[in-house]
């Protein structure tokens, strides 16, 4: 009753084009966009904005980031974890060099650091796709491991082999560094995350995303209609990697505070790659929910146990959330294989007839 | 020069100088090959019957062993847990036919290779919450294993060669053997090559999948607690041994994802090349290099022959 597009003309080509053509739509996002904005950080304490917010943001865009890699362009990528720890080092490397310049850009500009190194282990999906790719990918996930171990400069010759972030300010507030507060930490997360998501979203409904779909439907006929492969899949090597790779700087940035090469392990690809195949293949909102289910879910696990008082030892708790998550992932596979995203669009096509069963 | 030296030259003056060495890198290669092909055989098996790329085979192999240990340490009998082990693997494949396979027949590979990403996380949750999450020694001399070292006097030195090793070798042949013979001479076996072949076809002709899928994966769950065993022996029954499994990727991008001997023949390559190379070109690098050589040879590899060693050849059609 309330949520349809009846009567809504589209009466230019502006309208037609609209990312949001539904005036409900509209105004949903805007009173989201609102509350995360406004009211999260007057309302919400630091301790659900530092253990459950900021982890969600920095989570969703790495999550975009193999969404658009695997989602829209159809490779399978297990180095997720590696490239977002090339973004970070490089982060690191780069305020560590230039002290000066404001932490936002160049935890932006290291993006481009994790694009090359993703442009340089893409070069394989040209030879090979499917699982043979996915092995292809974990080399460069156990060799990058290994460098941010073995090569010194990275982590500036630390010996405790760790990279600290180092307090930066932004208009004299503290933005990084044990000095920010989670709040300044989380608006200007969600500024890099909402920022990216919109570019994410225009990407993929302009050429370039269909030029990705159309490889991921079928790369040989792709081919004939014109589609240079290569460039195409280098492309989407290179932006998924970005995308990574400022995820990975905000997660020790704005998030840790400090990390080894242990925080980009190969635990880190696979729970990137659960949240993209929860959330739905193919979908950016539902990168937003993968995130949000599969980071919130263990959290609440976590967390509500103690907060009732009932007594239970956090071994047990971690093992039996190991289980409840694999439950999960099977469960939300056998009820519907498009994921969160999928299920979104069920409840908003039912919302649309309402109350009528057609 | 000198890096060129060091890198083309001086590894094989090395390996000529010190023959009894380059031995001892050849047998712990090979025997480490042993155990990434006995994995990568679990995920070979599962591959060919169900098309699933069975990512949990290597979660199966530190499940099985702890099982196996856990019941033996509440006062089972070594051969009663044995059996119970046994029955514990038959139980999960029945149960992974009924709630993974069933349920999601017919959909993209992709969605298969995920849902076992969930029996990975689920079977790490249950073994943890079951048998606890410590490292636990193999009750190798309950099973009767060897143990102890023998020294070959050979080239001028000393090569030792641990018994446990050699019995690894053995048991690895027999299973193997076993299986060429289940699948060849069997009926059983003649219908999982025909459902391997074409699911519709064999569904024609009156073959059960739900019957086969239970037989495969029991097949590699046994293939799984022998694999358990050995490595528990070796090293002891931990979580860790699933980052060891990640190297069965390689070695079945090597032998082809179809290919039983491929498997074998991909690991004792991979097995050999990764302890070579981190014995006598790792320095150079400053160590630790075994961690990806695997991944890297593989990926070489694919470069010049996409379908593996034995691997069918892919053929596209437009």
């Amino acid at each position: 009753m309330l949520y349809r597009e009846a009567g809504q003309y589209k009466t230019s080509y502006a309208a037609d084009a609209a990312v949001f053509p539904i005036l409900q739509d509209r105004i949903g996002i805007a009173v989201i966009l609102a509350l995360a904005f406004v009211v999260v950080p007057l309302a919400v304490g630091d301790f659900w904005i530092t253990t459950l917010l900021i982890p969600v943001l920095v989570y969703a865009l790495a999550v975009i980031g193999l969404n658009l890699l695997t989602g829209y362009a159809g490779q399978i990528s297990l180095g997720t974890g590696a490239f977002m720890g090339v973004g970070a080092y490089a982060c690191y490397k780069l305020t560590t060099i230039f002290p000066d310049v404001n932490i936002v850009v160049l935890i932006l500009v290291s993006g481009f650091a994790s694009a090359a190194v993703g442009t340089l282990f893409g070069l394989p999906s040209l030879r090979i796709k499917g699982f043979y790719l996915a092995v292809a990918t974990l080399a460069a996930q156990f060799f990058l491991s290994w460098c941010f171990v073995r090569v010194p400069w990275l982590y500036n010759y630390n010996v405790s082999g760790a990279i600290e972030v180092p307090t930066r300010t932004m208009l004299g507030i503290p933005v990084t560094g044990p000095n920010a507060t989670p709040v300044t930490r989380y608006l200007v997360a969600l500024t890099i995350v909402v920022a990216m998501t919109w570019v994410a979203s225009n990407l993929i409904r302009g050429r370039i995303g269909r030029m990705w779909m159309a490889v991921r439907d079928m790369d040989i006929a792709a081919e004939l209609i014109g589609i240079r492969l290569l460039r195409t899949k280098l492309i989407a090597f290179a932006v998924s990697s970005f995308y990574c790779g400022v995820a990975g700087a905000m997660m020790v940035f704005l998030w840790f505070g400090a990390a080894e090469a242990e925080s980009f392990s190969i635990a880190l690809s696979f729970s990137i790659l659960f949240m993209v195949i929860i959330g739905g293949l193919g979908s950016l909102i539902g990168s937003y929910y993968g995130a949000i289910l599969l980071w919130g879910l263990p959290f609440l696990l976590r967390v509500l146990p103690a907060q009732f008082g009932v007594p239970i030892r956090a071994a047990t708790v971690e093992h039996v959330q190991f289980m409840i998550v694999g439950a999960l992932i099977i469960l939300f596979l056998a009820i519907e294989p498009g994921g969160l995203a999928r299920l979104w669009q069920i409840g908003k096509q039912k919302l649309r007839v309402w109350p009528f069963p057609f | 020069m000198d890096l060129l030296y060091k890198i083309f030259l001086d590894p094989f003056v090395q390996m000529g100088m010190a023959p009894d060495l380059l031995v001892q890198t050849l047998w712990e290669g090979l025997v480490s090959g042993v155990l990434y092909a006995l994995i990568a055989l679990g995920f070979v098996l599962i591959f060919k019957a169900s098309g699933v790329f069975n990512f949990a085979q290597g979660i199966m192999v530190v499940f099985a062993a702890l099982t196996l240990v856990g019941l033996n340490e509440h006062g089972v009998p070594a051969w009663l847990a044995l059996i119970a082990t046994l029955g514990v693997m038959f139980v999960l494949a029945v149960a992974v036919e009924r709630l993974i396979l069933r349920p999601l027949v017919n959909q993209p590979d992709i969605i298969l290779f995920m849902a076992t990403f969930g029996l990975t996380s689920f079977l790490i949750g249950l073994g943890e919450f079951v048998f606890g999450g410590e490292p636990k020694t193999m009750i190798a001399d309950a099973l009767l294993l060897p143990r102890g070292a023998i020294e070959l006097k050979i080239l001028g030195g000393f090569v030792s060669l641990q018994k446990i090793d050699i019995a690894a070798a053995i048991i690895a042949s027999i299973l193997v053997a076993g299986l060429a013979v289940f699948f060849q001479r069997t009926r059983i076996g003649r219908a999982l090559r025909a459902v391997a072949d074409s699911h519709k076809a064999a569904l024609s002709v009156g073959i059960s999948l739900e019957q086969i899928w239970v037989v495969v994966w029991f097949a590699a769950g046994i293939v799984a607690l022998a694999t358990g065993i050995m490595w528990g022996a070796r090293s002891n029954v931990s979580f860790a041994l699933e980052i060891v499994a990640l190297k069965a990727l390689p070695v079945l991008v090597l032998g082809g994802f179809t290919s039983v001997p491929g498997a074998i023949v991909g690991g004792v390559i991979i097995g050999v090349g990764e302890k070579l190379g981190e014995f006598y070109w790792g320095p150079l690098l400053g160590g630790g290099i075994e961690s990806w050589l695997a991944y890297v040879i593989a990926l070489v590899f694919l470069l010049f022959r996409p379908q593996g060693l034995f691997g069918e050849k892919i053929i596209e059609r437009v």
